[in-house]
């Protein structure tokens, strides 16, 4: 297979944004339609190849195929290439980002009809595409590193879309900050790899680390500084705050980038360096306890948002902390022996990589129905819904599918992926073990909550309620499709671990704890606001100081930019460097200026202007040159 | 003791003295002017003792030299001192001090 | 011999003593005819150099000329309460005075002159005659330029002072 096919798989997307950007904008104002054409011909295209991509490597043994390194930049010692990584990995990677993409750009013509920033829109998408598939290929740290700045940059620029409403500027700015943060550790620990290795190859970097040569003290620094990138990108806790802002952005956007692709880069990331994080236990197990401990914090929080949007956003941050929990238990599985090597590597990534897959596919889901009720309803607070499944029986019940997959529930996709990650954490770490299985039961009830909040009762709002046109809905559909069977198309096997049988996983004791405890979340959530057994308002009210807690998110963001941003750094730091500025640099700076000034009156009063002083001075020169001649010679 | 070169050339460099102390010290223009000439007589008396005593008659011719610019330069310096006396009313070398800063 | 030296040492005296009263004087009249006395006196010192000729051009020129146009400007430039005061600069010139003195005594002194001690026999105007105008070895083109030097001069000189 020609690696020109999967530069192409790279580079059409990009093309698109090029052509967009600098054809389209300028010269065809008038016709955006053609912008949404060039990019569904480019993203098909590679969504096309991106499948041929795929038979490939299941063809192959060992389901990789080797690509060539073309060289970019020599500096001396220091070679750095561009080339691909296509295995396994990738191609479900690719899948994942091409069929969301896809999918989201159809959405999109829909959803955003009419809006001015249509054309510049399809241009960021193009680019954040573009940007997404390169990381996922990437086959050196460098030139991951490259496009996972440029999804972070799309990711603002999609973010602030709407940049005249302040909120969307800021939020934009709060993710590119926040992301800001891993990004440091992530290029400090490509640097320190560098550093001590002298090589940026992903390959070489794992088999140095399999072997034992890169290890110690470097190989736990370098492996936190990769994971704090991925805590950045995929918002694990203490880096999550910026994911719910990044709601204001347009729901398509959210469904693309803060939902199944981008916010999946961190994952992927680990998964790629898997067995450089599997040879260090400290490593390893900083990744596990942060995933388990992310995704029981975001789903405490999901329970009382108003906003539809917001839900998701920490039910997406909760499910990345699980795929984050697969990788981590059974990397720590493997650093301590209890699996071998081999076995472990395969089996880790298959187990956080399989929820990625079927976590992008419901989730863009979720979030692209919750585009479409306020593309009915105008807003998204949930307190102005209600009753809506009459109105919008095809979103009601996209919504729910994709909600009983999120929720775990046999035999949908998300319960074969998510029974993966618990019956890893149960046999290697019982604690993080029990904070999962809460959690089942935490997305159970926050996401029945929203739908019954949402379709059921009475509408509550103003609005003139229609279902959403079918360009919208057939996106939605086409995912409703994959949520249901994407557990059962066999994509375990493809990453090489073996997978339960259709109704084989009933027997299993922890799969009926599981739907139990999913079962019971959304019984409780029929029963407060279905059919209103217990009333809310009271709940909150007997439980007001929990409720304050979580509905202030923890007040981290006040901890954050308050006190942290505000007075520690700029008042306190910020302003110390700017005293230390004005008073000491520019000091100097005038200093000189001052003290060549008096120097200069100083000097000038030998200007007298009187000839007898100077023709003094004449003599006194004439007396010195004769008394230096004497003496010298 | 008989008088040899030197003591010419140590009279010389005597009235070359008091020549420069009047050059520098004393603030009426025409004194200056005075000193100056002195200075020039000096170094006229040099310059014929050097003749004198290995005679090469070119030093006397010098001195020829020396006397006629002298003169040149004495005429032309009064010229001038009487000239800035009409317009300033002056000749206080401690006021001509254009040049101040 | 005898004559000689005692001739040098009156007139050395003599003309150190008139230039000391020309810059120490306060009245500048006096000053002046100091001046010319002190000019006489060195005229005589040329004599005991054996320079005829310069010493007759050193009254001409000196005492004659230059000397009354000294007196002449100071007739014209009288400021009647000043005087010749002494300016700021008296000590740092007195100093400097005497270092530069101290100096060329040094020099004269540990300099080993090459001298030859008889005295010169023909009277100088030949000479110098022949030294300024003879073709090859001559001062021809000096002489002509000190002509023109003194046309200049004496055209600036007429230029600054005359009435507008």
């Amino acid at each position: 297979m020609p690696s020109g096919v999967i530069f192409a798989i790279i580079l059409l997307p990009l093309f698109s944004f090029l052509i967009i950007s600098f054809i389209f904008r300028p010269f065809f104002n008038h016709r955006p339609q053609l912008s949404w054409y060039t990019t569904i011909g480019a993203i098909g295209t590679s969504l096309a190849l991106s499948i041929w991509t795929f038979i490939e490597v299941s063809a192959q043994e060992g389901h990789v195929l080797a690509m060539p390194d073309y060289e970019w930049l020599a500096i001396g010692d220091t070679v750095i290439n561009i080339g691909v990584t296509v295995d396994a990995l990738a191609a479900v990677m690719l899948i994942v980002v091409t069929v969301v993409s896809l999918m989201v750009q159809f959405y999109s013509r829909g959803y955003m009809h009419g809006d001015g920033g249509y054309i510049r829109y399809f241009a960021f998408m193009s680019l954040f595409t573009a940007s997404m598939l390169g990381l996922v290929l990437a086959d050196n740290l460098i030139f991951l590193f490259l496009f996972w700045e440029g999804v972070g940059l799309c990711s603002y620029l999609l973010i602030g879309f709407w940049f005249h409403k302040p909120e969307a500027a800021r939020a934009a700015m709060k993710a590119f900050v926040v992301t800001r943060l891993g990004d440091f550790g992530f290029l400090v620990a490509i640097l320190l790899l560098y550093a001590k290795t002298g090589t940026f190859d992903i390959g070489e970097l794992q088999h140095l680390a399999l072997a034992g040569t890169l290890g110690g003290a470097v190989l736990t620094w370098a492996a936190i500084g990769v994971f704090s990138g991925a805590m950045g990108k995929s918002a694990q806790f203490p880096l999550h705050t910026w994911l719910p802002d990044a709601m204001e952005g347009p729901t398509p956007v959210s469904a693309l980038i803060h939902a199944a692709t981008m916010v999946a880069a961190g994952v992927y990331l680990v998964a790629r360096m898997f067995p450089v994080f599997a040879s260090d236990a400290t490593a390893i197990t900083t990744v596990a306890v942060i995933g388990g401990f992310t995704a029981i914090f975001a789903a405490t929080m999901g329970l009382v948002m108003n906003d539809i949007k917001r839900v998701l956003a920490y039910s997406t941050i909760s499910q990345l902390g699980y795929m984050m929990l697969g990788l981590g238990v059974v990397g720590m599985a493997v650093a301590s022996g209890t699996i071998s090597t081999e076995h472990g590597l395969t089996l880790g990534v298959a187990v956080g990589i399989f929820h990625l897959f079927t976590h992008a596919f419901f989730k863009a889901l979720l979030f692209l129905g919750a585009g479409s009720v306020s593309h009915a309803t105008g807003t998204f607070d949930m307190r102005m819904m209600g009753g809506l499944r009459k109105a919008m029986p095809w979103t009601y019940l996209m919504f729910l599918i994709a909600s009983l997959s999120l929720a775990g529930i046999w035999p949908l996709a998300g319960f074969w992926s998510k029974e993966g990650i618990l019956a890893q954490a149960q046999d290697t770490a019982p604690i993080l073990f029990y904070l999962a299985i809460i959690t089942v039961f935490m997305t159970a009830f926050y996401m029945f909550r929203v739908i019954f909040l949402t379709f059921c009762g009475e509408y509550r709002g103003k609005a003139h309620l229609h279902e959403s046109p079918l360009v919208m809905l057939l996106p939605m559909g086409i995912l409703t499709i994959l949520a249901v069977i994407a557990g059962l198309i066999g994509v375990n096997e493809f990453l090489g671990e073996h997978s339960y049988g259709f109704f084989e996983a009933l027997t299993h004791p922890l799969a009926w704890a599981s739907l139990c405890l999913a079962g019971a979340g959304i019984f409780l959530a029929y029963a407060i606001y279905g059919a209103k057994w217990l009333s809310a308002a009271s709940l909150r009210q007997r439980f007001a100081p929990i409720y304050t807690l979580l509905s202030r998110k923890y007040w981290l963001d006040e901890l954050y930019e308050n006190l942290f941003l505000m007075r520690l750094m700029i008042n306190g730091i910020f302003g110390l460097f700017h005293w230390v500025d004005g008073h000491i640099v520019d000091g100097a700076v005038n200093g000189i200026a001052t003290v060549t000034v008096m120097g200069g009156s100083l000097i000038r009063r030998l200007e007298t202007g009187q000839l007898q002083a100077y023709g003094l001075a004449i003599f006194i020169g004439i007396i010195a040159i004769v008394a230096f001649l004497l003496i010298f010679s | 003791m008989s008088v040899g070169l030197e003591h010419f050339l140590i009279l010389s460099a005597v009235l070359f003295a008091i020549g420069l102390y009047g050059v520098l010290a004393k603030r009426n223009a025409v004194v200056i002017l005075m000193s100056i000439e002195i200075m020039l007589t000096a170094v006229n008396i040099a310059m014929v003792a050097f003749s004198r005593y290995s005679h090469i008659i070119s030093g006397q011719v010098f001195v020829i030299f020396i006397m006629v610019v002298a003169a040149a330069e004495a005429a032309v310096g009064l010229a001038l001192i009487i000239a800035i006396y009409r317009s300033r009313k002056t000749v206080d070398a401690e006021k001509f001090d254009l040049m101040k800063w | 011999m005898m004559g000689l030296d005692i001739a040098f040492w009156v007139l050395a005296v003599v003309s150190v003593g008139a230039a000391l009263a020309v810059v120490l004087m306060r009245d500048i009249f006096r000053a002046a005819l100091f001046l010319m006395l002190c000019f006489l006196t060195v005229a005589g010192i040329y004599i005991t150099l054996s320079a005829d000729f310069l010493a007759g051009a050193q009254v001409l020129i000196y005492v004659g000329a230059i000397g009354v146009l000294i007196i002449f400007a100071i007739m014209l430039t009288r400021e009647s309460r000043r005087g010749s005061p002494s300016g700021r600069l008296r000590l740092p010139a007195l100093f400097i005075g005497l270092l530069f003195l101290v100096t060329m005594v040094f020099v004269v002194v540990s300099t080993d002159w090459h001298v030859i001690a008889e005295l010169p026999t023909e009277p100088t105007t030949t000479a110098i005659a022949q030294a300024l105008f003879s073709g090859e070895d001559g001062f021809v083109l000096a002489f002509e330029i000190a002509a023109a030097l003194l046309l200049a001069a004496i055209i600036g000189a007429i230029v600054l002072v005359r009435e507008k």
